[in-house]
């Protein structure tokens, strides 16, 4: 018997009070034709019910989106507590409305991507697949 | 008679142009592409004739300022006054966007546009658990009456006209609008301005809610009904298709959803026991300017015509006045490209070129800058400049409807209306907008959409000129904008102080006299009033309702 290979899981959350869902949705249904189990968590998550989520899902890497610019504050701290509970091998990246001075900061706070406006989803599906790949 | 004879004339040329010249232009250059469509996906045909257009033209167009108001809701449109210059603006604490409120009217803004950070959207103070990370970051905070003062501090309220982006929370800004203005001595009668107050739109696109349906639209009606006796020159209610397009709808969803919504909440008012004609002069809406020029002007214009036969024929407004749509537009802030980002100024010019000949009543214009931040300032005052060129060089401003009676425009205009009545039979279908949105209906629609448009992208069927073609690899440099941590403190120390010496007992009592209103069916506005005459804040009033009407849970999907 051949084993059935396990999808790459992905959690698509939106932290934060942002409601600028559009790109969160796209992402979340171009990795969802492209083979992968998606749940997408809806509006308003804090950090803790992301990594709650997270963690109870099982996946094997996390998308944030956010377009309210609150991204410094909430990225890093969905990082921090997945160390915390002891999960820091989930990756985390993220998307939306980014000044490109942020991004080096957010790679040292542990975010593994960021994905700006027009990025393709190509790009991000590969992205998804070699995360899923290393877990 | 006549006119079969001359259709028939034209259909003949028609055709013997199709099978001489057009066959041999074809033969000798094949056309650049199997199909052309517009932003939207919708076909366009190589030419539009006379052919095209059904109908009477006295009976689609009529004259400016005349039923059904196709070609403008005035006789003389920007002869006798132009646009309204409106820029949205807002961030950080109340003092930073004050001063970017005199930068631009200083540069010749005519109307004031607030735009609301997003815990005052979600009705959160500052100091709020839920508001961390979030201070002034895409608008500016107001949590209580010392913030709004604060905000028009040595501006003119009783000679502008504020439009204020604010919809669940909405009649607590305005409440707070209205007493700043009380303190200054401005009567409430010749105040002008909006409040968007459109919830409808927020759970099908903007997601900016807090409470469930029902519970929203009573807040909203409480407005019309308050509005219509005490602040008689302000729209208490702007219905808006903007964040419905910016979501990934098309232009006929946007128009479709967006007059669907403006004839619910006109049942609304009716149902409350109101005159049509007591509220509707008071309605107003707001659409998006997108990229296709032509598409974007249809929408305008088959707009006002739905909107003029609806309130005339189905609601029996008498007044003229109630027939015409009167709308705010605002460029498409999802078109805007992170890369190369001058080259939005180009877009948003096309935009709010649509706008103007669309016959807009106020428009704002986004500024380059916004594919990576809240406007800088001189990113604001190059968006500004370009609605002064449309309206002083252009020409595009010395006639009335300059583009009424092309055919490709007319034939497009009666499309999009077929099209937004073939979304009414389907929402009736589904028994009306809220139970459509409890089935998450126009939430499927938009992603459905939104989803399609990236995959035309992904497969270059659609070029985005620098995104997936025309690219360049250069490092953007874009002026930061960045909300100072010196006005977080100090909205936070504002708050704090208030707390401690405001009357504690008087706004406890006010607190308490408003959970009864909520509870009951008065109308709450005089509640929230006196709320917030007492010195209570956003968050505070906006608890005592989540207490009373709960919260709203988005159907889940993508």
């Amino acid at each position: 018997m051949v084993p059935i290979p396990r999808k790459i899981r992905v959690l698509i959350a939106k932290p934060g009070l942002d409601g600028h869902d559009r790109g969160a949705k796209v992402v979340a249904r171009a990795l969802r034709d492209a083979g992968m189990e998606v749940i997408y968590t809806g509006l308003r998550q804090m950090p803790e019910d992301i990594v709650e989520a997270a963690i109870q899902e099982d996946v094997d890497a996390i998308g944030l989106s956010s377009l309210s610019g609150a991204h410094m504050t909430l990225f890093p701290e969905v990082v921090r507590l997945l160390k915390k509970r002891g999960s820091g091998e989930i990756v985390v990246v993220g998307g939306g409305i980014i000044p490109a001075d942020d991004i080096p900061k957010l790679k040292r706070a542990g975010i593994k991507a960021v994905f700006g406006p027009g990025t393709p989803l190509g790009e991000i599906v590969s992205f998804f697949k070699k995360a899923g790949k290393g877990a | 008679m006549r006119h079969e004879d001359e259709r028939k004339v034209l259909e003949e040329e028609l055709k013997r142009w199709q099978e001489t010249t057009l066959r041999e232009a074809l033969e000798a250059l094949p056309e650049r592409r199997k199909e052309f469509i517009t932003t939207s996906g919708r076909p366009v045909r190589r030419l539009y004739t006379p052919l095209d257009v059904a109908g009477k033209a006295d009976e689609r167009l009529g004259n400016p300022g005349g039923f059904p108001f196709t070609r403008g809701i005035h006789p003389t449109m920007y002869r006798g006054r132009l646009w309204t210059m409106r820029m949205f603006a807002g961030f950080g604490g109340a003092e930073d966007t004050n001063r970017r409120f005199k930068y631009l009217i200083a540069h010749g803004e005519t109307g004031l546009s607030v735009a609301f950070d997003m815990p005052t959207l979600y009705g959160y103070d500052t100091d709020e658990p839920e508001a961390k990370g979030e201070f002034g970051t895409c608008g500016v905070a107001v949590s209580s009456l010392d913030d709004m003062r604060i905000l028009f501090s040595g501006i003119d309220v009783g000679g502008v006209s504020t439009s204020m982006t604010i919809n669940s929370p909405a009649s607590v800004i305005w409440a707070m609008y209205l007493v700043m203005a009380e303190g200054r001595g401005v009567p409430w009668a010749g105040l002008r301005g909006t409040i968007q107050n459109d919830i409808l739109k927020e759970y099908q696109a903007q997601k900016e809610w807090i409470y469930p349906p029902e519970a929203s639209m009573r807040l909203v009606v409480d407005t019309f009904e308050f509005g219509s006796k005490h602040v008689p020159e302000w729209n208490t209610i702007s219905i808006s298709g903007y964040h419905i397009r910016e979501a990934g709808a098309t232009a006929a969803q946007e128009l479709a959803f967006t007059l669907a919504n403006g004839m619910e909440y006109v049942r609304w008012g009716v149902d409350r026991g109101m005159k049509v004609d007591d509220f509707a002069l008071r309605l107003s809406f707001f659409f998006n300017a997108h990229n296709d020029l032509f598409e974007e002007l249809a929408k305008y214009r088959a707009a006002r015509r739905i909107w003029a036969r609806e309130m005339r024929d189905t609601f029996g407004a008498k007044d003229p006045r109630a027939w015409r749509l009167r709308f705010h537009t605002q460029t498409a802030g999802v078109s805007l490209t992170a890369q190369q980002p001058e080259m939005n100024i180009v877009r948003t010019t096309i935009q709010a070129l649509a706008a103007v000949l669309g016959g807009t009543q106020s428009l704002h214009t986004n500024a380059f800058d916004e594919a990576y931040q809240v406007p800088n300032e001189r990113a604001a005052r190059i968006a500004l400049r370009t609605q002064q060129i449309l309206a002083h060089e252009s020409g595009v401003a010395n006639t009335v409807d300059p583009l009424g009676g092309s055919h490709f425009l007319e034939a497009l205009t009666d499309e999009l209306e077929a099209e937004a009545y073939r979304y009414f039979d389907r929402i009736s279908e589904l028994g009306g907008v809220i139970p459509a949105i409890r089935k998450g209906f126009f939430q499927q629609e938009i992603a459905n959409s939104a989803y399609r448009y990236q995959r035309e992208v992904e497969d270059k069927e659609r070029i985005v000129v620098g995104v997936n073609d025309f690219v360049v690899d250069e490092q953007t440099e874009i002026e930061p904008l960045r909300v100072s941590e010196a006005s977080f403190k100090a909205q936070v120390e504002r708050l704090r102080k208030l707390r401690r010496t405001r009357d504690a007992k008087k706004h406890e009592q006010a607190l308490e006299r408003l959970f009864k209103a909520c509870e009951s069916d008065e109308n709450t506005m005089p509640f929230i009033l006196d709320a917030v005459r007492a010195k209570a804040t956003l968050g505070e009033i906006c608890d005592v309702m989540r207490q009373v009407f709960g919260p709203w849970e988005e159907p889940l999907l993508y």
